[in-house]
């Protein structure tokens, strides 16, 4: 007992020294649960995040921005992917990470059990949603468990270019037909306070936050977060013309920051609890994808497996 | 030729004309597979595979938009890689009905791309030297993509041919089923009377990709159909299957509904 406290001492000062812990490191058993917990729901997100995005590639409305939003769902794979590497370094096998996700035991950002009927959807995700997880990743570059802090470098550069993207469909919308500008504002309309509530509970009612904050895995306050992305979104919205649905929405000169008003925090819990849109769709698509390629799985092992054999019928032969 | 489906066809073509043919055929082949494989996206058997298909999805899309924007250049006016795109019904699109075939499963949308992605890598290999300096530049940017391709759907045809039982039963029946499109790839075309000898005749490459083919279809366990079964015809002269309609539908519904947009 006792040197299992002096284990999470050295632990607690090692990484208030700001050091970077490496897979093969010893951590208390409860950083390696809530690390495994927090890259996989980021890998989910990803995954899970492909799917609203790619119901749009086959109507993208002109050749360059079909190849700008397939290269975008590209990257969300890759990310995904790498993300899942990065779990893995801890112990947790893919295929038991993807088996939680499509069980339900796992989480993702609920952002993505919200639908995207309009294209402007594409440029409002990549401006806000992506925004918004830009906030929390720059945070997490700096987190204390190494392989995901150099994730999320690598992660964050294309993040920040598929904001940018983002960004110029909604301004090529702000700047074109009556019936985009409509587009533009109706989709601002939808994705405000959905993107508001990325940022997870408000600091009183977030459970996981204040171990986290010790470990120096969350560098930053959820609420701190979110008052960053609304500082800086607001001049971006009056750049391009659009209202953000929010009346209390004001300069605080005292603060020095914009008050904002109330999210219906009911509203969040019932899309965390399943009840969105589209949490049931996104999850049986994931699973009829999963489900639908087991037998292609299946022939590449046979297939690896029958490659060994020979090779080593070969060798053993020569 | 009168008497069948392609009656009344057009088949003069001047010079002009023929080259803006060979163009479509090639900007259009590629829309249609790269437009067909980007809807694997978030589909794939493995996310290794969903990234590959989407990658192979941007080449194809990519090439399209090159050759769109030469033959913007050539149609000159108000004509642009969208228009031609995204404003032309099936009448217009010349692409082969081997790439309006739907996607399927897995099988088949490989043994899909096996077909013609072997053909294209011939195909590009020589345009290389096209005396058509913009399709030279094309082909030579194109070719290590093909090529990538080529490799890449030929090692799936082994994979699934030479796996388990059931994937060898399923590849063997999506090559079967998808045979007697493959024939249209080696046609001979009126349009070709108009161009010189640089611009490759589709049937100069016929015996090299059923070496080809043969070859993988083997290594894959697998059993090639005859190439003297019957063949389909007519999406070189405009002339489609029922497909074509739902893919332009749904590619073109946004596109066409704001047509004064711009995106």
């Amino acid at each position: 007992m006792g040197t299992n406290v002096s284990l999470e001492d050295k632990f607690q000062s090692y990484v208030d020294a700001e050091n970077k812990v490496e897979p093969k490191d010893w951590m208390p058993e409860k950083y390696r649960k809530t690390l495994i917990r927090q890259i996989s729901q980021h890998a989910h997100s990803e995954i899970i995040g492909m799917q609203p995005e790619a119901n749009w590639i086959t109507r993208a409305p002109s050749l360059r921005a079909k190849l700008i939003l397939l290269a975008k769902v590209q990257d969300e794979a890759g990310h995904g992917l790498y993300l899942y590497s990065s779990a893995e370094t801890l112990g947790e096998p893919r295929d038991k990470m993807i088996a939680d996700l499509q069980s339900g035991k796992a989480k993702y950002s609920s952002i993505f059990n919200y639908p995207t009927p309009s294209w402007a959807d594409m440029g409002t995700i990549g401006w806000l949603v992506d925004g918004a997880a830009i906030q929390n990743q720059v945070m997490l570059t700096r987190t204390s468990y190494g392989p995901y802090a150099r994730a999320m470098v690598k992660i964050c550069k294309e993040e920040s270019f598929h904001q940018r993207q983002g960004y110029e469909v909604v301004m090529k919308l702000t700047q074109g037909t009556l019936e985009q500008k409509e587009m533009a504002q109706e989709s601002l309309n939808r994705w405000w306070w959905p993107s508001l509530m990325m940022f997870g509970p408000s600091d009183d009612n977030s459970p996981n936050s204040e171990q986290s904050m010790l470990w120096k895995i969350k560098r930053k306050s959820n609420d701190t977060l979110r008052q960053e992305f609304v500082d800086k979104t607001v001049p971006q919205a009056e750049y391009l013309g659009l209202t953000i649905p929010d009346n209390d929405l004001v300069w605080n000169e005292d603060r020095g920051h914009y008050d904002f008003g109330e999210i219906n925090w009911n509203e969040f819990y019932d899309v965390v609890k399943g009840n969105g849109p589209c949490n049931k769709e996104r999850i049986a698509h994931h699973v009829k994808a999963h489900e639908d390629g087991a037998w292609v799985r299946e022939a590449a092992s046979a297939f690896a497996e029958k490659q060994a054999t020979r090779k080593n019928k070969e060798s053993s032969a020569a | 030729m009168a008497g069948g489906w392609l009656n009344g066809v057009k088949r003069d073509f001047t010079s002009e004309e023929a080259l803006k043919e060979y163009f479509f055929f090639l900007a259009d082949d590629a829309l249609m597979l790269g437009q067909q494989l980007s809807s694997w996206c978030s589909k794939g058997p493995v996310l290794e595979q969903d990234i590959a298909i989407i990658n192979t999805s941007l080449d194809h899309i990519g090439r399209a938009r090159l050759l769109y924007q030469e033959l913007a250049k050539m149609e000159g006016g108000e004509v642009t890689e969208d228009t031609l795109a995204y404003f032309r019904d099936h009448l217009g699109f010349r692409n082969a009905l081997l790439l309006e075939q739907p996607n399927g499963h897995w099988g088949d949308t490989i043994a899909r791309s096996f077909l013609i992605d072997t053909f294209n890598f011939y195909l590009f290999d020589k345009l290389r030297s096209c005396s058509n300096k913009a399709l030279a530049g094309v082909a030579e940017k194109a070719l290590k993509e093909i090529a990538y391709q080529a490799q890449w759907s030929a090692e799936w045809v082994i994979r699934l041919g030479d796996g388990t039982e059931e994937s060898h039963h399923k590849m063997q029946q999506s090559i079967n089923s998808l045979w007697m499109w493959s024939g249209e790839l080696f046609e001979a075309h009126p349009m070709f009377d108009q161009l010189d000898d640089s611009f490759v005749r589709f049937e100069s490459l016929r015996e090299v990709w059923l070496h080809k083919i043969g070859e993988v279809i083997k290594e894959a366990t697998l059993i090639m159909p005859s190439p003297e079964l019957w063949m389909q015809t007519g999406g070189r002269y405009g002339v489609h299957t029922s497909e074509l309609g739902f893919i332009l539908a749904e590619m073109q519904s946004l596109a066409r509904t704001h047509p004064e947009a711009t995106w």
